[in-house]
């Protein structure tokens, strides 16, 4: 019996058995350790009969705490993926001199930078912020949860449905080769017409669907959720950054989806947007795109600047310098980051006044970047320093990103960056700050708010050699980069002929080493902090002497955060009500009103999944199936009317006595 | 349930955020507003009462951009005092990254394509 090919193509549309990658034995290998892995993992769950409890507690919860932790577990098991490939690229360009070719071929290689670039941005970097402005702005204004509790499940689930498929391209297919923002006309049909790109828009637009609900809530959240007495000009900074940080990402990720649509009609139906023929503009989608680009670094960037202050301020025994200035500082960066896009092209050839312009918003914005700088200087000066793993953090950052900041300057005049652009150079300045900044402060942040939220420290040691491999480490793998750049080496290359350029290499590679030892002793201190959670134990819920309402309440919280709402009087509010003898109310406590767990969420982005699996293959009919059913559950959710309940008071007073006792046993 | 979570989700229900809901005098005045402002343009156009036509699309603009504030005041009920002000605030944001992003790329690509060298052999011809 023979089934006719039609039939397949209507079945199947584009997958066949050649998109299984049987002959990269790379692939394969590391397919068989995944499968393996992952089957280790499902046994051991089934085997511990945690199913029930993981669906209940965790997949369909709605408790802000809960899905910013799981936002970070996404993160970090992402960055493992993201560093692999970075740690490849390492190897790979150490190796490729002259006769020697490397061991991986340029399509492998080009999917290797796409997938590190995408990765870390979109499925690391963003997760990491949303997932610690999640868990903290809540608490840090005196909220029970964000302003809408299922959008934020579903925000979630949105956005680990679009790392699902990047993952799944490892293995079914392949990955866009065409460099993180896929530039056409190489990312058009006509020069990408596999699956790659096609994986690339649909990974980003589903989990764009979630970034963007969730900057719409945590928005919401801060306007609307405020403790009483809680002004803006008495906000907490970090809840400062997320609120502008949200903005841009509402204002922004718009542009991203838009253009990535008029990209999939270009591939899809055959309009003419970027084409090169027909009156399409390639240059159009390279505006476009930078866009949305430009104020995304300062989406990360901002929430991590958050993190600082709050970790100096307490860290330093003092309240924040400058809390005014730090404040205006976010606020302006927040208006310049639309200003600043072209400098990403300065030499497509817009000319010499429209390159001015942009050259110097771009050197402007560094002015409120060095404010904050200073700031943070003259917090510390004649401050109590206790120099612990998140102080570490952040005095590693300042040096680090004062000289990113100053490459970055550099890279802003247009003469130079005609020199620099595409090189080397513009590699190690980006990795600069988004490695000093974004990710020694979500480190900051992890490490300052991880009590809070398990009820137990990190262990210090493993931090600090945490700490220690990272920075060093990025040194090693950075600097070689600003030399070779110099050199005038360009980047994305898999193969080079010059062997005196090979030692910069080898030093970069060795760089990246170290960070893989800095990334394996994080993961080592979380396991041993679990082990050693009774001597790290905080009953206090303020482990640091914290300054912020979120240290105010128990360790980790319960799930109505507060018993009471507090009531602000004052910046700092805790530390305000500490030095005014606060007492805990022990009585008085009325039910609380909270939302109920759904499954909702989980099941739209599992839909999600399949339609952009669907439509990246071509399998026109299960992606219609999916968008009818991804309607129809949506609506029949919207009938589901028992979605609240009350904690009823006793159950809060216990709750509450318990504490009481902690912390007379504590005391 | 108790008569306290009755009274609790009660509160929690009430809102006070002064945004106002509208009125049938106010979608009324606003539907004709509409269609005045959508059929002048069409007459315009249909009647060919502009010779050039670059003319005639900028005042179909305007007619357009008027419309949008007709929208915003009468369908959406925008004001300077619902929401404690912030409407407002997130409207003039709006505006003012609508108006960064569209001239910004305007400027960008017409000096672009000013800058180009000529695509065509016809284009090439026309070079002083």
């Amino acid at each position: 019996m023979s089934i006719s090919p039609d039939l397949l193509t209507f079945v199947f549309g584009r997958l066949t058995f050649e998109a299984l990658p049987f002959h990269e034995p790379i692939l394969v290998a590391t397919f068989a350790v995944v499968a393996l892995g992952g089957a280790g993992l499902l046994a051991l769950l089934t085997y511990l009969k945690v199913w029930g409890y993981l669906w209940t507690e965790w997949l369909t919860t709605i408790d802000h705490k809960k899905i910013g932790v799981m936002y970070i577990i996404m993160a970090v098991i992402m960055l493992v993926r993201g560093f692999s490939d970075a740690i490849m690229m390492r190897l790979q360009q150490a190796m490729a001199f002259g006769d020697a070719q490397g061991y991986l071929p340029p399509e492998h290689y080009d999917q290797i930078f796409t997938a590190h670039g995408v990765i870390m941005i979109f499925f690391v970097a963003m997760p990491l912020i949303t997932g610690l402005m999640n868990f903290v702005v809540p608490l840090q204004i005196g909220a029970r949860d964000v302003a809408f509790p299922f959008l934020n499940n579903f925000s979630f689930w949105m956005t680990a449905g679009g790392a699902v498929l990047v993952m799944i391209s490892l293995f079914i297919g392949e990955f866009a080769k065409t460099g993180w923002l896929a530039y056409p006309p190489l990312s058009g049909i006509a020069y990408s017409p596999g699956v790659g790109v096609d994986y690339y828009i649909w990974s980003l637009q589903i989990a764009g669907v979630g970034t963007l609900l969730s900057g719409v809530n945590l928005i919401a959240t801060i306007v609307k959720m405020r403790a009483p007495g809680m002004t803006l000009m008495r906000m907490p900074i970090f809840t400062w950054t997320a609120l502008c940080s949200n903005i841009l990402i509402v204002a922004s990720f718009p542009v991203l989806t838009a253009t990535l649509v008029l990209l999939s009609l270009d591939r899809y139906v055959g309009t003419n947007f970027f084409t090169n023929d027909f009156g399409g503009s390639a240059m159009m989608y390279v505006n476009l795109i930078w866009i949305w680009g430009h104020p995304e670094v300062y989406i990360l960037v901002l929430p991590a600047f958050g993190v600082f202050s709050e970790v100096t301020a307490t860290f330093c025994g003092k309240r924040l310098f400058g809390y005014a200035s730090m404040v205006y500082a976010t606020v302006v960066i927040t208006i310049l980051s639309y200003l600043v896009w072209l400098h990403h092209f300065f030499t497509m050839g817009s000319g010499a006044s429209v390159n001015s312009f942009f050259g110097i918003t771009t050197m402007i914005i560094s002015i409120p970047t060095g404010a904050k700088i200073f700031n943070w200087l003259f917090t510390m000066y004649r401050g109590r320093i206790r120099f612990e793993v998140p102080m570490l953090w952040t005095v590693s950052f300042m040096v680090t990103f004062t000289i990113g900041g100053m490459t970055g300057v550099l890279l802003a005049v247009p003469p130079a960056d005609f020199v620099l652009h595409n090189s080397l150079f513009l590699i190690a300045h980006f990795h600069n700050v988004i490695i000093g900044g974004v990710v020694f402060g979500m480190f900051a942040g992890i490490t300052y708010w991880f009590p809070k939220a398990f009820g137990f420290r990190l262990d210090p040691f493993w931090g600090k050699m945490s700490f220690w491999f990272w920075t060093v480490g990025f040194y090693f793998a950075f600097m070689p980069l600003y030399v070779l750049g110099l050199m005038g080496v360009t980047r994305r290359v898999n193969h080079f002929e010059d062997p005196s350029l090979q030692i910069w290499f080898v030093i970069a590679a060795f760089g990246a080493v170290l960070i893989a030892i800095g990334i394996a002793s994080f993961l080592i201190q979380l396991f041993v902090s679990f082990r050693r959670r009774e001597a790290l134990k905080d009953v206090t819920g303020d482990p640091w002497n914290g300054r912020t309402l979120e240290w105010s309440t128990s360790s980790p919280p319960p799930a109505y955060n507060f018993a009471l709402t507090p009531v602000v009087h004052d910046l700092d509010a805790w530390e305000d009500m500490k030095r005014r003898g606060y007492v805990r109310p022990t009585e008085g406590f009325i039910p609380i009103h909270m939302p109920k767990n759904t499954g909702a969420g989980v099941i739209l982005a599992g839909v999600s999944v399949v339609i952009g699996f669907a439509m990246i293959w071509h399998i026109w009919w299960l992606a219609g199936l999916g968008f009818v059913s991804l309607l129809a559950i949506a609506i029949g959710h919207t009938f589901n009317y028992n979605r609240d309940f009350h904690i009823p008071a006793d159950e809060v007073v216990r709750t509450e006595g318990r504490r009481t006792q902690l912390l007379a046993a504590g005391a | 349930m108790s008569a306290d979570a009755h009274a609790a989700h009660d509160a929690l229900a009430e809102h006070h955020d002064g945004a106002s809901h509208g009125s049938m005098r106010g979608y009324l005045t606003g539907f004709f507003l509409s269609v005045i402002l959508t059929a002048i343009p069409f007459w315009l156009i249909m009647g060919d009462v502009f010779r050039d036509a670059r003319t005639a699309a900028i005042v179909v603009l305007v007619f357009a951009v008027v419309q949008i504030f007709v929208h915003m005041i009468y369908f959406l009920h925008m004001n300077t005092k619902s929401q404690g002000g912030w409407t407002m605030l997130a409207m003039i944001f709006t505006v003012v990254l609508v108006v960064i992003t569209l001239s910004g790329s305007f400027w960008v690509m017409f000096h672009l394509n000013a800058n180009m060298m000529p695509m065509s052999v016809h284009d090439m011809n026309k070079l002083p």
